[in-house]
């Protein structure tokens, strides 16, 4: 397929200068920005959100960690330092809504910044994926098919337990028309991955096994070929399961927005 | 005869109260060590969870057949109480079946419920017992679990044993009161024709009837003090066991946290600091109420984070005092399953030893007295805390809205902030959110290089 195209990722700096606002920013978050993987998600979203045209913006090199993993290793003063210097930029711009592709950021941006002075509108991408759907925005289209593919999602504490958020990640896999089977620790029941409260940046703690190889043996057992995921440490905690088992030929770990990509083609 | 029965129990009933005055005295003291903290905002959304989750155990059922099970002890507990009036006053006023008589129409069909419910509330105690001892039901064992020790289980066989025997008690007296009705005995004659027998007992009849007049007498006195001398024990262990969920568990859930499970709880005190570091307008904790009288903030801040019980809010302890030890926050903790030590049950039962370790103290030296233990290192590890994800699966798991992922925070505060010693991975991840802006080591300034791959083929 030629490629055409031409997806601009334009910054709150350069909206400003033009005297613009986006209708919404797109809080990209350090995973998003760094780790090579996730990178592809955040062009997947990018690539996404130029498609349905919506006029978006990103904060580049002002953005900053929103400090969620020292806050919960803790360090509430290093938190607070970034949370606080986020919200004069954010409020500088004057930024009502936000969407990330990370439950963390979400979860802080949405939960913890209002108390600091920054309150925004945060919408988690499978939120805004799953509205896109509702909407007829996104369209079944000639991409790659998933018809007989079995898929399983795994949800994210972040996302779920912490905020409720469990169907607009499966509504999401539903417009897909794969076959979306369930793990046995679900939602509200869901098995950590074994990152969140920082632990994503150290050594385990000495156990039987990893939380990651639990979970992926998990997964695994539901039969699918593909485990989808709504959040970077996830991402990388079930990618590394998935090797761990030596299964990394037959199973893959896709984020939402990848397989939405995927099915339209982009 | 009958008015030394009543003298012996209004002594017996005023030195049970005149005990758990005492115990909830000391108790509700031991909670108010606890730093202050506001739940009594959003009263009407307070009600609701408490009724949807206190009164109708709506967590409970997330095993239906558990939640079933935990229901008839549970509604036997409380509708069983009204035969306890009765039986408070007949012991005070020395009379028999006291309401008999006064409410004869819906008398029986009261006690007959009553009945059902004690055999209800037997049958799940064996049942109960059973799935502790027998079955050996994982979260309770053991070998699995370092927190359940000797005390934990012996505490749990001791309630399920003592509600069997108190049931059975409160049956058999029955049966003996209706054989003796039957007889016409004394004072039993005169219930004759206003109660009949009743839907349970009168199948236990035949147990009796080979007893005298003189021996049933006496057996029905001994099940009937048995019974009530019972309750009243029970009442007062309940304060030294982890059963006194039974009344804490209703304040408990009416205080539980309404935020949403992700969001942790911001320090207002730290807030000014970097504020004042970032050269801000400083706008928390300058309220008239903190400052002195040159307008002044005071000049010691509390320690940030927590070491010991008096560090936590009062909640937690109150969390700690109302926990039952079902482990169901342990059963769904990843660092657990995976077999770390974290153990988030643990994490409550230690908080309310280290309370009970205080109380002793107080109890021998008075109340000024501080030992030189804390609840972090001396109960908690740094191994254990440092093993949280944060999840949430524990506070989700609990039946009753306990926050074992509170007290673990608080207490990595402390460590992190006032004694620098969190893991040396984490200090690496701190310097590198400090110096680039990210958890990890990269220039901020390639942090939008990504955006460069958005046109690339895929």
């Amino acid at each position: 397929m030629p490629t055409e195209t031409n997806y601009k990722v334009p910054t709150m700096a350069d909206m400003a200068a033009a005297g613009e606002e986006p209708e919404i920013l797109f809080w990209v978050g350090c995973a998003g920005s760094f780790d090579d993987r996730y990178k592809r998600v955040t062009i997947a979203f990018v690539r996404i959100l130029n498609h349905v045209g919506i006029k978006f913006a990103v904060l580049g090199t002002e953005e900053s960690c929103t400090g969620d993993p020292a806050r919960r290793a803790g360090n509430e003063f290093l938190f607070q330092m970034q949370a606080v210097s986020n919200i004069q930029i954010l409020n500088g711009y004057n930024v009502k809504k936000i969407v990330t592709a990370c439950p963390h950021c979400f979860n802080t941006l949405k939960n913890e910044y209002p108390e600091l002075g920054g309150t925004y509108e945060v919408i988690h991408h499978s939120q805004f994926l799953q509205n896109l759907i509702n909407e007829g925005r996104i369209k079944v289209k000639d991409g790659q098919s998933f018809k007989g593919r079995k898929i399983t999602f795994h949800d994210s504490c972040y996302l779920g337990r912490a905020n409720k958020v469990y169907e607009a990640p499966r509504d999401v896999l539903e417009a897909l028309d794969a076959d979306l089977v369930e793990m046995k620790r679900v939602k509200a029941n869901g098995l950590c991955c074994g990152a969140g409260g920082g632990q994503y940046f150290k050594e385990p703690e000495p156990g039987k096994k990893d939380v990651n190889v639990e979970r992926t043996e998990e997964a695994l057992s539901t039969g699918a070929d593909t485990i989808a995921v709504a959040c970077p440490f996830c991402m990388t905690m079930m990618s590394d399961g998935v090797k761990n088992k030596n299964r990394e030929d037959s199973v893959r770990v896709y984020d939402i927005a990848e397989l939405i990509a995927q099915k339209e083609g982009l | 005869m009958e008015i030394v029965q009543q003298i012996v129990f209004v002594v017996a009933l005023a030195a049970t109260g005149w005990y758990i005055t005492k115990r909830i005295q000391l108790i509700s003291r031991a909670i108010r060590l606890g730093r202050s903290e506001n739940r009594t905002d959003h009263a009407d959304e307070r009600l609701r969870t408490m009724l949807l989750v206190a009164f109708g155990q709506k967590k409970m059922f997330t095993n239906p057949l558990v939640g079933v099970m935990h229901f008839v002890i549970y509604a036997g507990f409380l509708i069983v109480n009204i035969e306890v009036l009765e039986i408070m006053l007949d012991g005070i006023l020395g009379t028999h079946r006291l309401f008999a008589p006064v409410i004869a129409p819906v008398y029986p069909f009261l006690i007959d419920v009553f009945e059902i419910l004690a055999v209800g509330v037997l049958t799940v105690c064996v049942v109960f017992l059973c799935r502790r001892f027998i079955v050996k039901v994982n979260r309770f064992q053991p070998e699995r679990h370092r927190e359940m020790t000797r005390w934990p289980r012996t505490d749990a066989a001791i309630i399920l044993i003592a509600e069997i025997l108190l049931m059975i008690a409160f049956l058999t007296w029955n049966t003996s009161d209706s054989v003796l009705r039957d007889r016409g005995v004394g004072h039993y004659a005169a219930l004759q024709g206003v109660i009949p027998d009743f839907l349970i007992s009168q199948y236990l009849k035949p147990l009796f009837i080979n007893f005298s007049d003189t021996a049933l007498i006496a057996y029905e006195r001994i099940a009937w003090w048995f019974h009530i001398l019972g309750i009243m024990a029970f009442a007062v262990y309940v304060t030294y066991s982890k059963h006194l969920h039974i009344a804490l568990g209703f304040p408990n859930v009416y205080f539980s946290d309404l935020k949403p499970k992700g969001e942790i709880q911001n320090m207002p005190e730290i807030t000014k600091e970097v504020q004042l570091s970032l050269g801000l307008p400083v706008t928390t904790g300058t309220d008239d109420s903190q400052t002195d009288d040159n307008g002044q903030q005071p000049a010691e801040i509390g320690r940030f984070g927590a070491k010991d019980v008096q560090d936590l809010k009062w909640i937690n302890l109150m969390n700690a005092y109302s926990c039952t030890e079902c482990g169901r926050c342990t059963a769904a903790c990843p660092a657990n399953i995976t077999g770390k030590k974290l153990s988030p049950r643990k994490i409550m039962m230690d908080t309310r030893d280290r309370l009970e370790e205080i109380q002793q103290g107080w109890k021998a030296n008075g109340y000024d007295y501080k030992d030189d233990k804390s609840l972090l290192n001396d109960y908690i590890t740094a191994e254990e805390l440092n093993a949280c994800t944060t999840c949430q699966a524990c506070v989700n798991a609990c039946p009753i809205n306990i926050n074992p992922l509170d007290i673990i925070l608080q207490l990595r505060r402390y460590r992190v902030m006032e004694e620098s010693q969190a893991p040396a991975s984490w200090n690496a991840m701190f310097s590198n959110i400090e110096n680039n802006m990210a958890p990890w080591k990269f220039s901020p300034t390639d942090r939008f290089n990504w955006a460069n791959q958005v046109n690339e083929v895929k």
